[in-house]
């Protein structure tokens, strides 16, 4: 019989030694992910994949128009998806004291940045692939832009809300119209926070993979014709990893190092710009 | 209620209330303020002393449920008047608040922000406005060399200055000053006090503290505010030596507070 | 210093309460166009199901049919999928993301709790589309060499739960869904049980630990209760993620149309089926009935994370009582 508080002393050590466990569980799979990811990535790695054209099947080539169809969606939607999700973060940071807009687009935004992402995909290609009548860059964009929108509402409005409102009684002290206090005052003492907010945005829809699939869909070759459907690094990378060919999947291997390490790093980046620049503050 | 008084008042004030929702912060308050003179408030926490002061510009006007009635004659002109136009009235009752609060733009830039408000200056008239406001806040010297920089750069006492020297570059005709050295050093405290001495040539001064003895220092006249109430306003001198009221006499005693 | 004189004309002014004016609606028309985005998505969803709402009804949804000769479909398979493989998720990831939660807040050395943050958010960062390169080629073939004959053998044959453990060991199906899934859905659920953890008052903590606590027994007995409400919306925020994930699951779960009972045997979830037929499906009774499964999706995970934002409001709204 051991007393109760040598009991109490094992279930505690117990139970923080599976908690150790479980971060070592969490660790283990990323470790993992990674270590294959650069073991079958760095195979297909080479010059080529940056200089040529995605191959038919069974020859050799590169990913350059996927590449550069993924890095054209990927602006567009930012810069269409940053001044609309801009907008509507400062409205609600600014003017969503009363009224029911406010609350209610907070709310929505809340859960459009976790909808799931294929049905963002499902609408565009209903609401404009459906009546252009084909697969478009464009398309692919205005998917991408939906999912950029949330994300930069939210961190607009979060990084508003960080900024004193002394700041904007000083700037009103001084006689100046709300719209430039807001566009001159507010807004600037927020430009670090909002533009890490786009990084990460851009971070995200660089690897999404699901609302292209309706929308820009894929092309085996390069096109700049935002009209056309439109060759992209997430969508040649499920085509080519789900083939049986083994050039195709050595490729595939090649592109998801190149885009894991694209997106990691611009995740990296907007944090480490986000702390220096709130630690100087 | 004012029993000294005032021969020829830039503002008056007349059966003054507020309201915050449904507290009511100002009482009915009369007072006239005295033109290119500093008049302090003085009074514990909570007394309404801030809120009085940012009545002067309809600061409260920023958040919603708050209200102010009664009249306030700015010059002949009552501000809370639904017509008076608030901006109009900001340029020309400029304000500084207890903390520092630089805009995130070069000193240079901070200054120059109000002034375009409602001036256009050719760059060189602007260099000569910029430079005098800063010469005015006793600002000049230290940053003429770093104009270019973020207000951020400075140091604090220094930032209250740069605010200094950007509410006055506008060129208002009462500056309201909500315990501007609260937050700072003595030293950049008495940099301010000064200030403030050589401003009152100019300017019609309001000033909200805390600390007695700086009221003291800097004021001409002082209003003692308790519960919303304005309770004794007089000459500084005069309330401080011989004040009329036990209230007051407590308070500056020490006796509460 | 001489005077300027100042744009005090009545039109300067008013011109500036119009450029107000201005921008204030447009910001307003833009925070309108986010809240009519979700209409217009519902919508459309609607509009493009309604050939088969009205085709198949309600029988939809108890539907395990799928043939696109026939024309007869039904959502009961990849509506299960979609749960069940969610499900298994959660049942991992929960207790997995309070170990990682409770480890960075209470036990981690200050140094390494950065580091581990970093970590997990990496983990968040990773494109789907690579977990579920992963799990096809190299997680699935060795889950089926080493685990999946494991349980069949020994979890098998036991009551109740023996048949979901049953079947040839193919390395894709439901439960790998399930697991990669969790892999996936750990570090938003971990993430936010962080942060709520690190709400919880400091003098909370600290009179428990005077009464002799162990570290365990604050976690338990003060930290969770008093942070249960925020644990419980990232759950559901970990569950609406689950729920909707593509990419991941379209590459393991195997794409079969048929009800099985074994999570061993491959499957089929709503946003899979979408992204591996949508493309090709002929006829409008087809492409509608996968717009009706969007429609379906779309609504559950709107449940899922409007609970979760519900239950996250709850918890900040008595913080910002209590401060």
């Amino acid at each position: 019989m051991i007393s109760l508080y040598a009991r109490r002393r094992l279930i505690n050590g117990f139970n923080l030694s599976v908690s150790l466990l479980t971060m070592v569980f969490g660790l283990f799979w990323l470790g993992w992910i990674l270590w294959t990811l650069v073991a079958l990535g760095f195979q297909g790695l080479n010059l080529s994949l940056f200089t040529q054209m995605t191959p038919p099947p069974g020859s050799k080539g590169g990913l350059l128009n996927a590449i550069a169809g993924s890095f054209f969606m990927t602006m567009t939607a930012a810069l269409v998806g940053t001044p609309i999700g801009i907008l509507a973060g400062t409205y609600l940071a600014e003017f969503g004291q009363k009224g029911w807009l406010a609350p209610t687009t907070r709310f929505i935004n809340d859960i459009l940045l976790s909808a799931p992402s294929i049905v963002i995909g499902l609408f565009v290609y209903e609401v404009y692939v459906i009546s252009i009548g084909h697969f478009s860059g464009w398309a692919g964009s205005f998917a991408l832009a939906l999912i950029v929108i949330p994300v930069v509402v939210r961190t607009t409005e979060n990084m508003l809300r960080l900024v004193p409102n002394s700041l904007r009684e000083a700037a009103a002290a001084l006689g100046a119209p709300q719209w430039k206090v807001i566009m001159l005052v507010t807004l600037r003492a927020s430009t670090t926070g909002i533009l890490t907010g786009i990084l990460l945005a851009v971070a995200r829809i660089s690897g999404e993979t699901a609302p292209l699939l309706f929308t820009a869909l894929n092309n085996q070759f390069w096109s700049s014709n935002m009209n056309q459907p439109m060759a992209n690094l997430p969508v040649v990378i499920f085509q080519f990893a789900m083939s049986p060919y083994e050039d195709w999947q050595k490729l595939a291997w090649a592109g998801a190092l190149l885009i894991t390490f694209a997106v990691l790093t611009l995740n990296i980046l907007a944090r480490a710009f986000f702390r220096q620049k709130s630690l100087s503050h | 209620m004012s029993q000294t008084v005032i021969a020829n008042p830039k503002i008056v004030l007349k059966d003054l209330n507020f309201h915050y929702g449904s507290y009511h912060a100002l009482k009915s308050v009369n007072l006239s303020i005295p033109e290119k003179k500093v008049t302090a408030f003085i009074g514990p926490s909570g007394c309404g002393k801030s809120t009085l002061l940012r009545t002067f510009n309809r600061m409260y006007e920023l958040y919603p449920k708050q209200k102010a009635t009664g009249e306030i004659i700015l010059d002949g002109e009552n501000i809370l008047d639904a017509k008076q136009d608030m901006n109009k009235l900001r340029a020309k009752v400029g304000m500084v608040f207890q903390k520092p609060t630089p805009f995130p733009m070069s000193i240079y830039d901070n200054i120059a922000f109000g002034v375009k408000l409602y001036e256009n200056l050719n760059r060189h008239e602007m260099a000569d406005r910029i430079e005098w406001a800063l010469r005015k806040a006793a600002l000049w010297e230290e940053a003429k060399n770093k104009l270019k920089q973020s207000g951020n750069s400075l140091s604090g006492g220094q930032q209250q200055r740069l605010c200094i020297a950007r509410a006055i570059a506008v060129k208002p005709e009462v500056v309201l000053l909500d315990e501007p050295a609260s937050a700072l050093d003595p030293i950049s405290t008495a940099h301010i006090e000064e200030l403030i001495h050589e401003l009152k040539m100019d300017y019609t001064i309001i000033i909200v503290t805390h600390n007695m003895q700086q009221a003291a220092r800097v004021s001409d006249y002082t209003a003692y505010m308790y519960l919303g109430e304005l309770i004794e306003f007089g000459n500084t001198d005069a309330i401080f030596t011989t004040p009329k009221k036990k209230a007051t006499e407590d308070y500056i005693t020490g006796k509460f507070g | 210093m001489k005077s300027t004189p100042k744009l005090f004309s009545d039109t300067y002014l008013k011109r500036q309460h119009q450029l107000d004016m201005v921008f204030r609606n447009t910001t307003r028309f833009f925070a309108f166009l986010v809240f009519a985005l979700l209409a217009g998505i519902v919508l459309s969803l609607f509009f493009g199901s309604l050939p088969a709402i009205k085709a198949f009804g309600l029988g939809f949804l108890f539907s395990s049919e799928w043939n696109p000769v026939t024309e007869k479909f039904g959502a009961l398979v990849p509506v299960i999928g979609t749960l069940s493989t969610s499900i298994i998720a959660l049942l991992i990831a929960i207790p997995a993301s309070f170990g990682i939660a409770l480890f960075i807040t209470e036990l981690s050395p200050r140094w390494l709790k950065r580091p581990l943050g970093v970590a997990v958010e990496l983990l968040a960062g990773i494109p789907s589309i690579i977990y579920g390169m992963w799990g096809l080629f190299v997680f699935a073939p060795a889950f089926a060499d080493h685990v999946e004959p494991w349980l069949t053998d020994h979890l098998g044959n036991t009551a109740l739960i023996g048949p979901l453990f049953q079947g040839p060991p193919m390395g894709i199906g439901m439960l790998t869904a399930g697991l990669i899934l969790a892999i996936m859905v750990i570090p938003f659920i971990a993430s936010v049980m962080r942060d709520v953890f690190e709400i919880v008052p400091p003098m909370l903590k600290e009179s428990a630990y005077g009464l002799g606590a162990t570290t365990w027994e604050v976690v338990w007995h003060v930290v969770l209760p008093y942070t249960k409400i925020g644990v419980a919306g990232g759950i559901m925020l970990g569950l609406g993620r689950a729920l909707g994930e593509t990419m991941a699951v379209t590459f393991v779960i195997g794409n079969s149309h048929e009800l099985s009972t074994s999570l061993l045997m491959p499957g089929n979830s709503i946003s899979s089926a979408l992204a591996n037929e949508f493309n090709e499906a002929v006829g409008k009774l087809y492409t509608s009935a996968l717009i009706e499964l969007g429609l379906i999706l779309f609504l559950i995970t709107f449940i899922v994370l409007a609970l979760s934002k519900l239950l996250l409001m709850q918890l900040s709204k008595r913080e910002g009582q209590q401060s």
